[in-house]
């Protein structure tokens, strides 16, 4: 007779949700989502907000693969590999792009990515991204787009532009400025852009005229990052070089060489539209909407130790 | 003795750090999008009981501190030294400083039991327990009825430490009192 021994206390009311509950107040079994109801609810309503955001702006939804033969080749970016071969995606990128080449319009998509080792109080192996990309638009009418979308599902508010220049000294680099941006980051109150990230810090983000800093930005959200985005950068040449310097780096660190994605660079050469982009962290948003403090209060089933 | 890498570092932990041995108090995860990643960890130093933060490159390691808690009694104080022994049947006796007993000080009795920490088997820091139960030695006598006023006056207890009480209590009585803050809880007998 499974199921037998909990009867006593099944059908005890949760009068938030009006869900049946369980009522076990001490160690709960481990079949339980780290997620309480509400904020599961909280999160249908977030994707269907962000779908209908985009329904109205005439975006169209995309699916690519969460699984595929190649993967980014960022040396800080661990991806996981498939038995059987192949790559959990980090984020749909590459694949969007080439949706792009092709002739796609305006495209999101919103789904699960995967970074190997990620785990803390904001970060989670698995997590969900949204990405999108404009034809025709340029980071900063991007930028406005990632504002009207934020305010909609949190609330409007004030946005401000900070270079990445004001937050790091200048005679930093590597890990000493990787750690005084993430500090000065955590530091920022309110909703802050930071733009002009030095060309080093732009894979793939056009260079403003000054030659120096890169058309990328980030979007802080009291103090934590939300969104990355590039006024994008098409030249299949440079993006090849990339993936080399990647490696290099890559060797240094005693990490798996990438091979570099073929489709991905043969659709740059073919030809990608101007276009603008970003991704945006929606387990982020979700946490600063439900002022919750661990992702794990986001996610019905996080990745634990 | 075992190394930790950041990603092992839990509430808990004994970890060596600048000479110290430490325990870990908490350890943050930070990571920029397409940065390195870093620990952001707070640790107390059991030798001074101060709490630093720390940041380290994630993957980076710690050697483990070869450090246990055991509950001892105290035996008595010879003119310089303050001995205790192990309670758990070993009879193992150490021998603390007058400054390493410091905090502890005024609430040590003889027979009673205390926390000690000890690192590379030599005590480094002795605790009182959260709540002492210990008699009243010396105080103004006590006002019959008087339980409402909300009044205190010092007493000192058998250990030496004063506390305030409510009027009431009179010497011989039996107290609870919270070591953390030195306040009375309530009359035992």
């Amino acid at each position: 007779m499974k199921g037998m021994c909990c009867g006593s206390t099944r059908g005890t009311r949760n009068t938030s949700t009006g869900f049946a509950d369980i009522d076990t107040p001490s160690s709960p079994p481990s079949w339980r989502p780290t997620a309480d109801v509400a904020a599961l609810i909280a999160r249908g309503q977030l994707l269907a907000d962000i779908r209908e955001f985009f329904r109205r702006l005439d975006v169209l939804e995309v699916q690519t693969p969460v699984l595929m033969p190649d993967t980014v080749s960022e040396p800080m970016i661990d991806s996981i590999a498939v038995l059987g071969g192949g790559w959990l995606q980090t984020s749909p990128e590459y694949a969007m792009k080439r949706l792009l080449a092709a002739g796609a319009p305006a495209i999101y998509q919103l789904g699960p990515v995967f970074r190997a080792g990620e785990r803390g109080r904001w970060h989670n192996p698995e997590f969900t991204l949204l990405e999108w990309y404009r034809p025709g638009f340029d980071d900063q009418q991007l930028m406005q787009e990632l504002s009207s979308l934020v305010d909609t599902l949190l609330g409007a508010a004030p946005y401000r532009q900070v270079r990445y220049g004001d937050l790091v000294a200048r005679d930093l680099s590597g890990d000493a400025a990787d750690l005084s941006y993430a500090q000065a980051c955590a530091a920022l109150p309110g909703r802050c852009f930071v733009t002009h990230f030095p060309r080093s810090q732009a894979a793939l983000a056009r260079l403003h005229a000054d030659g120096e800093t890169a058309a990328r930005f980030e979007l802080i959200v009291a103090g934590v990052e939300i969104a990355n985005g590039y006024h994008e950068n098409g030249d299949a040449t440079q993006l090849r070089e990339r993936f080399i310097a990647d490696n290099v780096r890559r060797r240094a660190l005693d990490k798996t060489e990438i091979n570099p994605d073929e489709a991905f660079l043969s659709a740059n050469a073919h030809g990608i539209p101007s276009c603008a982009g970003v991704a945006v962290g929606v387990d982020r948003l979700l946490m600063l909407q439900q002022s919750n403090r661990h992702i794990h209060e986001v996610l019905a089933f996080p990745a634990l130790d | 003795m075992a190394t930790y890498s950041t990603n092992e570092f839990k509430s808990g932990i004994k970890v060596m750090l600048e000479g110290d041995p430490c325990s870990i108090l908490e350890n943050e995860y930070v990571k920029p999008g397409k940065g390195q990643a870093f620990n952001r960890v707070k640790l107390r130093n059991l030798k001074t009981g101060r709490v630093w933060e720390r940041t380290f490159k994630s993957g980076d390691s710690l050697d483990g501190a070869d450090v246990m808690e055991a509950e001892m009694e105290y035996l008595y104080n010879d003119g310089e030294f303050y001995h205790f022994m192990k309670t758990d049947g070993s009879f193992e006796q150490f021998a603390a400083s007058e400054n390493l007993v410091a905090d502890a000080k005024e609430w040590l009795r003889e027979q009673d039991k205390f926390q000690v920490i000890l690192w590379n088997d030599q005590p480094i820091s002795i605790a009182a327990p959260n709540f002492v139960e210990l008699e009243v030695v010396r105080c103004d006598p006590g006002l019959k009825g008087d339980t409402a006023t909300g009044a205190s006056k010092p007493a000192t207890l058998s250990s030496g430490a004063v506390v305030r009480v409510p009027l009431f209590v009179n010497e011989g009585d039996v107290l609870r009192v919270d070591t953390r803050n030195k306040e009375y809880v309530n009359r035992v007998r």
